[in-house]
């Protein structure tokens, strides 16, 4: 059980929790404007975003001048570092997060800066549409294409590496035995249909710029010939097998646990799943409407998921961020929070591998915890931030003559109405007893006692869930 | 100083991620049928060290080679376990868990750890080198410390300004005893913050105890994690259990570039710990395990090689009885699995020997059933 504070209503504590998965977490402010025009109507805001050229791409340009056209993998870091933590709608980042996890191209061999960008910026167009549209566009995305080989597929001689990860990593998965609902041809007749699917390079922008790389089908090169694709038969291409697979009841089902493993909670619940795997059949695949079916539902909004899905340290690095908001422009410190991610074990656009990350426990090994106190901590003692000195002004205004548990909970209620176990609370309170409840006296402290405040609430355990 | 009780030796694992290409590593250069299936990808000449007169080493495996004529190198021809599974994930997972047939979140080093420190009283009997925990060490209410840099290792060693420290920690430490109300904080968590604090204030003294005239490559990142190896090892805080990993040998493409680089990179950094350790007395006392998730398809694709099954793998130390053991799989294409070698060696007979006669530890109840032990300790 972790405890509300009597005078913060479930409204509040809701509308934190949404925006914690859907987004990065939330400033009380924000929370605040949020709660003026409702829940449901914030779940509908989030889930269309605008898309279009950002606003900032030109002073971005200016500040990390290495970044444009990425070059390599780590140029291209500080770029999105810096939308995820200043894109005013953080869904549009979250989803992005989530299917470059799932669909993960890494810079390990893919070192293209300007490609993996691309890529992100595929997901955030085409994230929270129709799956077959997102899985047709990756298939044609030259980076993926670059990254699981399918250049070196040809006709009478295929690479097996997309027409498996595709089946295995992005739409049906396998199952704890390692088994799928496909079979080895399958992912044979897969491989085929995308002979002739390859990326090419185009000419450089600038001298000594990195070279674009493009989509190119050559007919040529493609296996045109019958084909036996899960049951069905036919001169399939690329495309006719991303069609079956996203008729599959597999597949839904895929999208669906990813969907609830990454959104609701680290504990798979079965009825659920199968539920938002309904929503997708019925939707044609439409993560949107999945997502919403998710966010509005009874069981997201039950103790059962709330504070059960560890952070993970994209989570907790913009969070934070966002939470002290310091950056007015893109400066060389924002362009080092891919760094701090990567130092708890999410190294952006560089995933340990073609599966992307586990969520849940996995993430907080001791050493990741010791990087994720210790970047919390330092974050959001710095007063120059304006979230900062929102949050100490919020817990200034609480009164002046706190008890030890009134200025905790003035402190939790500032920093995004953060929710705690009681023993780590009781345990806090222990600590603004014993040194000092600021104010109080109006001590000269009194900002130095609130700061160490804030810096033991994100040294917690219980931070480290959203 | 923390103890371990009783003997055993210290085991470091070298996990090789990504698939090593097994036919290129040890190479059977006097086989023709390895030549037909590699056309592009054969290693001819001066590219092996010839073992003997079947199969030799990849040329850039020469500290390696060295050792072997030493006798201290068990090469493991085949090993591999039954139905393989190509995919990287899965095959990882079980190599890490021993079980080929189920899935489990539990590692055998996680096991192992708790076998060797059942109440949790070191929090480094295990030490992980790089960015995360594999799976082979996770073990619920096991904590084990993953590290990035030792020199660095602690909490709030970087906050400026912070006037308040001690009472930071002293509350911290409150906070992170391992009691659980409902799960949430998990007790999992708690028990990894404890082990993180505990842990932090034994690593970061570690390099201080560590005098070497070994210098390892800085641009080497194997090489950088095996020298922390042995900056714990010299620092006795009775750490018996060391992780690292190289990678990535997912060779689809580029092969021959990049495994060879990822040899000379592997055969340096042993080299380098192999000199430091026996310097500082630990030879007889460390044993060293290099695995992969899999080998590689017996035919090349071109330019590299696709996801295979049945591997080689390597034990190494002084107290390690070394030669070739198994049989180098038959490239025939009769006697081959889909196209991969097929396995001869249950890669759980290994894991079997190592707990029993290097970490003298009850192999049954960590690997769930019992296992054939070889015949791998030096007279």
């Amino acid at each position: 059980m972790t405890t509300a504070s009597p005078q913060r209503s479930t409204d509040i504590e809701l509308m934190a929790q949404l925006l914690r998965r859907a987004g990065f977490g939330a400033t009380r402010d924000q929370i605040d404007g949020y709660l003026k025009q409702g829940y449901e109507a914030t779940v509908h805001e989030l889930l269309n975003p605008v898309h279009g050229e950002h606003e900032d791409q030109d002073l971005m340009d200016r500040y990390f001048v290495a970044s444009v056209e990425a070059r390599t993998a780590n140029h291209a870091d500080p770029q999105w570092a810096w939308r995820l933590a200043t894109n005013p709608n953080p869904l549009e980042e979250k989803i992005a997060l989530f299917w470059h996890g799932l669909m993960a191209v890494g810079g390990v061999k893919l070192d293209h800066g300007m490609e993996m960008l691309a890529e992100i910026d595929l997901f955030r167009r085409f994230g929270l549409g129709r799956f077959e549209d997102l899985l047709l566009e990756i298939s044609r995305n030259p980076g993926m294409m670059y990254w699981l080989d399918n250049q070196n597929s040809h006709i009478g001689a295929p690479n097996e590496n997309y027409g498996r990860e595709l089946l295995e990593l992005f739409s049906m998965g396998i199952d704890e035995q390692g088994e799928g609902a496909y079979s080895e041809d399958d992912v044979k007749a897969a491989a085929r249909a995308f002979t002739g699917w390859a990326s090419a390079v185009t000419p450089p922008p600038f001298f000594l710029g990195p070279f674009p790389m493009e989509f190119r089908f050559d007919s040529d090169d493609h296996d045109d010939s019958e084909k036996t694709f899960l049951g069905q038969t036919g001169n399939w291409d690329g495309d006719d097998i991303v069609r079956i697979i996203c008729e599959q009841r597999a597949t839904a089902r895929f999208v669906a646990m990813r969907l609830y493993d990454f959104f609701v909670s680290d504990t798979p619940n079965e009825k659920e799943i199968e539920g938002l795997a309904d929503v997708f059949e019925e939707n044609d695949g439409e993560i949107r409407t999945v997502l919403s079916a998710i966010f509005n539902s009874d069981h997201f909004k039950s103790a059962e998921v709330r504070y059960r899905k560890m952070k993970s340290p994209s989570d907790l690095v913009f969070g934070t961020t966002r939470l002290v908001d310091r950056f007015d422009v893109p400066e060389l410190d924002s362009g080092m929070l891919a760094n701090n991610t990567m130092f708890m074990g999410q190294h952006l656009l560089n995933p340990p591998s073609v599966e992307g990350w586990h969520e849940g426990e996995e993430w907080v090994d001791s050493g990741a915890l010791i990087e994720r106190i210790n970047f919390a901590s330092s974050e959001i003692s710095r007063v120059d931030g304006r979230g900062v000195q929102r949050m100490l002004t919020r817990v200034r205004n609480s009164g002046n003559e706190l008890d030890g548990a009134e200025f905790v909970e003035a402190c939790l209620d500032a920093m995004g109405a953060i929710e705690l176990s009681p023993r780590t609370r009781s345990i806090l309170v222990d600590h603004a007893d014993s040194y000092g409840i600021p104010w109080e006296a109006d001590a000269s402290d009194s900002i130095d006692r609130t700061i160490e405040m804030f810096q033991l609430i994100v040294s917690t355990p219980d931070y480290q869930y959203c | 100083m923390a103890s371990n009780g009783p003997g055993g030796k210290n085991l470091v694992v070298v996990q090789l991620s990504g698939g090593n290409d097994y036919l290129n590593t040890v190479v059977p250069y006097q086989d023709g049928l390895y030549y037909d299936y590699r056309p592009n990808m054969g290693l001819h000449g001066e590219s092996v060290i010839s073992v003997d007169d079947r199969i030799g080493f990849n040329s850039h495996m020469a500290p390696i080679k060295r050792m072997y004529d030493r006798g201290m190198v068990a090469v493991f021809m085949g090993i591999g376990y039954p139905e393989p599974n190509r995919s990287h994930f899965r095959s990882m997972d079980i190599w890490h868990t021993a079980e080929p047939f189920t899935s489990s979140s539990e590692g055998w080093l996680g096991k192992v750890t708790r076998a060797l420190d059942p109440e949790g009283k070191n929090p480094v009997t295990a030490v992980n080198f790089g960015r995360g925990l594999p799976r082979a060490l996770a073990y619920p209410g096991v904590s084990v410390a993953s590290v990035g840099a030792l020199e660095s290792y602690g909490l709030y060693t970087g906050l400026a300004g912070a006037q308040n420290t001690d009472a930071l920690l002293d509350t911290v430490s409150r906070i992170y005893q391992p009691m659980s109300e409902d799960g949430i904080p998990s007790l999992r968590i708690l028990q990894t913050g404890r082990g993180a604090l505990d842990g932090a204030d034994l690593l970061r003294q570690a390099p201080s105890h560590h005098k070497s005239s070994v210098e390892y490559p800085e641009a080497n990142p194997i090489a950088q994690s095996l020298k922390g190896v042995a900056q714990v090892t010299s620092a006795h805080l009775g750490t018996r259990i060391f992780y690292t990993a190289h990678g990535s040998f997912d060779t689809h493409t580029n092969e021959l570039v990049n495994h060879t680089l990822l040899w000379d990179q592997l055969s340096e950094a042993i080299d380098c710990f192999w000199s430091d350790i026996e310097e500082q007395g630990a030879a007889d006392d460390t044993v060293m395990w290099i695995f992969s998730e899999f080998g590689r398809r017996v035919a090349d694709n071109g330019t590299g090689t696709d996801h295979g099954s049945g591997g080689c793998a390597f034990l190494i130390g002084p107290s390690v009885k070394g030669g070739l053991y198994g049989e180098y799989p038959n490239l025939d294409p009769n006697a081959q699995l889909d196209g991969d070698v097929r396995f001869n060696t249950d890669y759980r007979d290994v894991y079997a020997t190592i707990l029993e006669s290097f970490l003298e530890l009850e192999s049954e109840p960590i690997l769930n059933s019992r296992f054939g032990q070889l015949d791998l300790v030096a007279v």
